[in-house]
């Protein structure tokens, strides 16, 4: 379970986060949709523990990411960014082994190899296993990445746009694996998505932001409506169905 | 004979020493330019090791050595300090900056020792030698051992840390604390090579390039490998150096800075080719 | 300088029509500096026979001001050409050649004899070596680097280090004797010029500030880029070929003269893009050159009149030049 305390994040006399609560809870897939600035990722990050607070907390089981020890939060959430050292000579193998570094510090038992061996299994890795890091795609190195936060086997995975430099074949892929996660290995994924389409059809609930502050939650057939969409993205937009989620027309919009 | 073993025993640990620094540095730093050279370390250990001449001449070789280890830590730990503020790590910028820092704790020493009449034995200390190598001197390498094992203790948290600040964050680690705790083990020990036998050039640049353009970043695989092969190739420019000018000594470190410039160049080639 | 002379951010060339009163402003209060810079040098704490005395400073001056006014203009063309302005010629390799060419001589000849050959078959043997190593340069690294400032960077730093490990290890075979005469060749000296060397560099520096002034719209080109000068129909290799050697005629002949002086050019170039707020060569060529005059002599003054002698001009510069150096990078990494 994911508890947002009061959250604030300032920088200067810029407000770029304001979240007085919010929940996060039981398996599944959660999108957070927005502009750009609107304090997503922000929030993510710190929920992450990649970034501190201004003041108020985030609870993940109910330990404070501000003071619990670095090392037992990992053993619990899991955040993947973007900004990794992608020319790093690592085969695909022993990025993943250190996603089981919490548990082993280094030196892997049975069981982690066998969780290493599922993760490279769920993203379809296993023939790149030996393969270095620089020689891969972008789509494979992001695979990579993500198998690595698989392995770390925790409850919560926070994933900060991870369809950024994917083209549409990855994405789809990438997204279709984050519903497994959720599915089958029955983690709560906190998923930051640009694409508001990909967040009505893959995710199960929707948090959108704007300015810093959350203005619309809930499934998204309740979330993506056109005055939602017009508050959060300050667009005109039609929202359409298809086989019963919606689709957002932002294309059209003058 | 007595002069042999403690002679190739202090090659052996000072080209490992300098050939872990570098690797250290480069995976700490996210850039392959990085090494003590290259980090202000060395010129900060020698300027250490000028005021030290200065202010305390009659102090014995460890209190010297002390002296320059404080000095290349706090000259490394300003580096990084600088480096903070870099927004962009461009891949050359890095160590230009470091170059730099270099060059003005050089131009410190060079104005300290032209006052006091040092400059040819400043020029002495600068090139690494081993002619002199003798008991009594070489011991303090040992120290160098100790931090080059303890570096290989810490190796597979240093690649972590060197695959990204929110990677390594994500794991549980500390990587503000691990990036210091490598940089200045690594900093003490060149330090401690700068006493006892000078700066030995380009090797911490060189080596670990090589090492890990073949065998890739892990370090907990490549730190002996990188360990040996420095071992190796400081142990062929002492030949060399031996044997260039029969019966006379060449510096090591003239031999390195010329053979290992070639090499530097030929690596930069390389790299951008690949790159660009 | 009110503020609707700004120029927009991004703009092809800083400083559209409005530019040259402020640079003229700068130039003006530079040359003011220069003035006084001189002044006091000359006059300051004046003692024994007066002709003699003045006779003596008004030859260091001279000297400084081609200095100071040949490294910064160099430093100057060189950005244009390499496309940055952090780059100088110093960091190419000049200095330690320099340094290394004095060692060598200085052992092969052996010290004493070293410094009483000839001083203009010295003068001229160095200059020649220098302009040889700046054709190199241009040469190998130019042509061959095409832009890629980078690479161009690394090879003088490395190539630098090659020199300075020789330099090293010819200064151990040298008795200590003898280093200490040496030693003083080693860094710039004032102190001691000859009066027809001082006669032929300036003569030298005058006709490379000549055709540097005339080539000003072109390198304002230049400036702009390879393919956008080649595109308003600037022969940009041309340019460059020509200003490599002027940059080499520039560089080489002060330091033949007095010795290696690092990041002078640098200091001057860049403050002088900084309060200039612009690329003209018009306007940066002159100002850089008062500049370095100016920063040459008004450091040497307060050498020569609060340390007493016990330091050197070009070791307080290359202590606070490299400060400065990286303080430019920090700033030119924020924009």
């Amino acid at each position: 379970m994911i508890e947002v305390r009061s959250l604030v994040k300032r920088y200067g006399d810029t407000t770029v986060l304001d979240c007085p609560d919010l929940t996060l809870d039981g398996a599944g897939v959660t999108a957070l949709v927005g502009a750009n600035g609107a304090g997503k990722s922000t929030l993510l990050t710190i929920a992450g523990r990649l970034l501190e607070p201004t003041s108020g907390t985030v609870l993940v089981d109910g330990h404070d990411v501000t003071t619990a020890p670095s090392r037992e939060l990992a053993a619990r959430v899991a955040i993947l960014r973007q900004e990794n050292n992608l020319a790093v000579r690592l085969t695909v193998r022993e990025l993943v082994e250190f996603g089981r570094f919490p548990y082993s510090q280094g030196r892997l038992t049975d069981d982690d190899h066998r969780l290493v061996d599922r993760a490279l299994d769920t993203l379809e890795l296993h023939e790149f296993a030996a393969r270095r890091l620089d020689e891969l795609s972008g789509g494979q190195r992001q695979r990579a990445f993500i198998a690595a936060v698989v392995a770390q086997d925790t409850d919560h995975v926070l994933l900060d746009e991870p369809l950024n430099n994917l083209d549409l074949r990855h994405a789809a892929q990438s997204m279709a694996m984050i519903r497994r996660l959720a599915d089958e290995f029955g983690k709560t994924v906190v998923v930051v998505l640009h694409d508001i389409n990909v967040a009505a059809h893959h995710a199960d609930r929707i948090v959108a932001m704007r300015s810093g502050r959350v203005v619309a939650d809930g499934e998204p057939s309740t979330v993506i409506d056109e005055p939602t969409m017009r508050e959060v993205f300050g667009l005109d937009v039609e929202v359409t169905e298809h086989h019963g989620r919606p689709v957002v027309l932002h294309f059209l919009a003058s | 004979m007595t002069s042999r073993i403690p002679r190739t025993i202090a090659i052996i640990l000072a080209g490992s020493a300098m050939a872990v620094a570098g690797l250290t540095m480069q995976t700490l730093t996210r850039n392959r330019f990085v090494a003590p050279d290259t980090a202000g370390t060395l010129d900060a250990a020698t300027l250490g090791l000028v005021l030290g001449a200065m202010y305390v001449p009659s102090a014995p070789i460890y209190l010297r050595m002390v002296i320059a280890v404080v000095f290349a830590l706090a000259g490394t730990g300003l580096f990084l300090l600088l480096l903070q503020r870099l927004q962009f790590r461009d891949i050359v910028v890095v160590p230009l900056m470091g170059l730099m820092l270099g060059a003005v704790f050089n131009a410190a020493s060079v104005f300290l020792a032209y006052r006091e009449g040092l400059l040819q034995t400043l020029v002495t200390w600068i090139s690494g030698d081993f002619s002199g190598t003798l008991r009594g001197r070489y011991e303090l390498l040992y120290v160098v051992a100790a931090l080059t094992i303890l570096t290989y203790w810490f190796a597979e948290r240093f690649t972590i840390a060197g695959i990204g600040r929110d990677f390594a964050v994500n794991l549980g680690l500390d990587h503000g604390r691990t990036v210091l705790i490598g940089m200045g083990l690594v900093a003490s020990s060149s330090a401690v090579v700068v006493v006892v036998v000078g700066e030995i050039p380009l090797l911490g640049l060189v080596v670990p390039n090589i090492v890990t353009l073949a065998l890739g970043d892990r370090l907990r695989r490549v730190l002996p490998v990188a360990a040996v092969a420095g071992a190796i190739l400081l142990l062929l420019a002492d030949i060399g150096s031996r044997t260039v000018r029969h019966p006379y000594e060449v510096p090591v470190g003239v031999v390195l800075g010329v053979v290992g410039g070639f090499a530097f160049l030929a690596i930069v080639l390389r790299s951008r080719g690949r790159v660009g | 300088m009110s503020v609707d002379t700004e120029p927009i951010r991004g703009e092809p060339i800083r400083g559209g029509t409005f530019r040259p009163r402020r640079s003229i402003v700068v130039t003006a209060v530079i040359g003011v500096a220069f003035l006084i810079a001189v002044a006091c040098f000359m006059t300051y704490d004046l003692r024994g026979s007066l002709s003699y005395a003045l006779e003596l400073r008004a030859r260091k001056v001279a000297a400084m001001t081609l200095v100071g006014v040949g490294l910064s203009v160099a430093t100057v063309l060189f950005h244009t050409v390499s496309g940055n302005r952090i780059l100088t010629p110093a960091l190419m390799g000049f200095d330690a050649l320099y340094i290394l060419l004095q060692t060598v001589a200085a052992y092969l000849f052996g010290t004493f004899a070293f410094l009483r050959i000839e001083v203009r078959v010295r003068f001229l043997g160095e200059l020649a070596v220098m302009m040889l190593f700046a054709l190199f340069l241009n040469h190998i690294f130019l042509r061959r680097t095409r832009g890629d400032v980078v690479l161009l960077m690394l090879a003088g730093v490395v190539m630098s280090g090659m020199f300075r490990a020789i330099g090293n290890l010819v200064a151990r075979l040298i008795d200590p004797n003898e280093f200490v005469a040496l030693q003083d060749r080693l860094f710039a000296s004032f102190s001691s010029v000859d009066e027809q060397l001082l006669g032929a560099s300036a003569v030298c520096v005058a006709v490379a500030l000549v055709v540097v002034w005339r080539m000003r719209y072109q390198l304002d080109a230049v400036a702009l880029g390879h393919d956008h000068a080649s595109s308003l129909g600037v022969d940009v290799d041309r340019v460059t070929r020509v200003s490599m050697a002027l940059v080499a005629v520039l560089v080489a002949v002060p330091t033949a003269l007095v010795g290696a002086i690092t990041f002078l050019g640098l200091l001057a170039s860049n403050g002088v893009y900084l309060a200039t707020r612009t690329f003209r060569h018009r306007s940066t060529v002159p100002a850089a050159a008062l500049a370095g005059a100016t920063i040459l002599i008004a450091a040497q003054f307060v050498i020569e009149e609060f340390f007493a002698f016990n330091t050197r001009a070009s070791m307080v510069l290359a202590f606070f030049g490299g400060i400065a150096f990286i303080a430019l990078l920090l700033k030119e990494q924020r924009r």
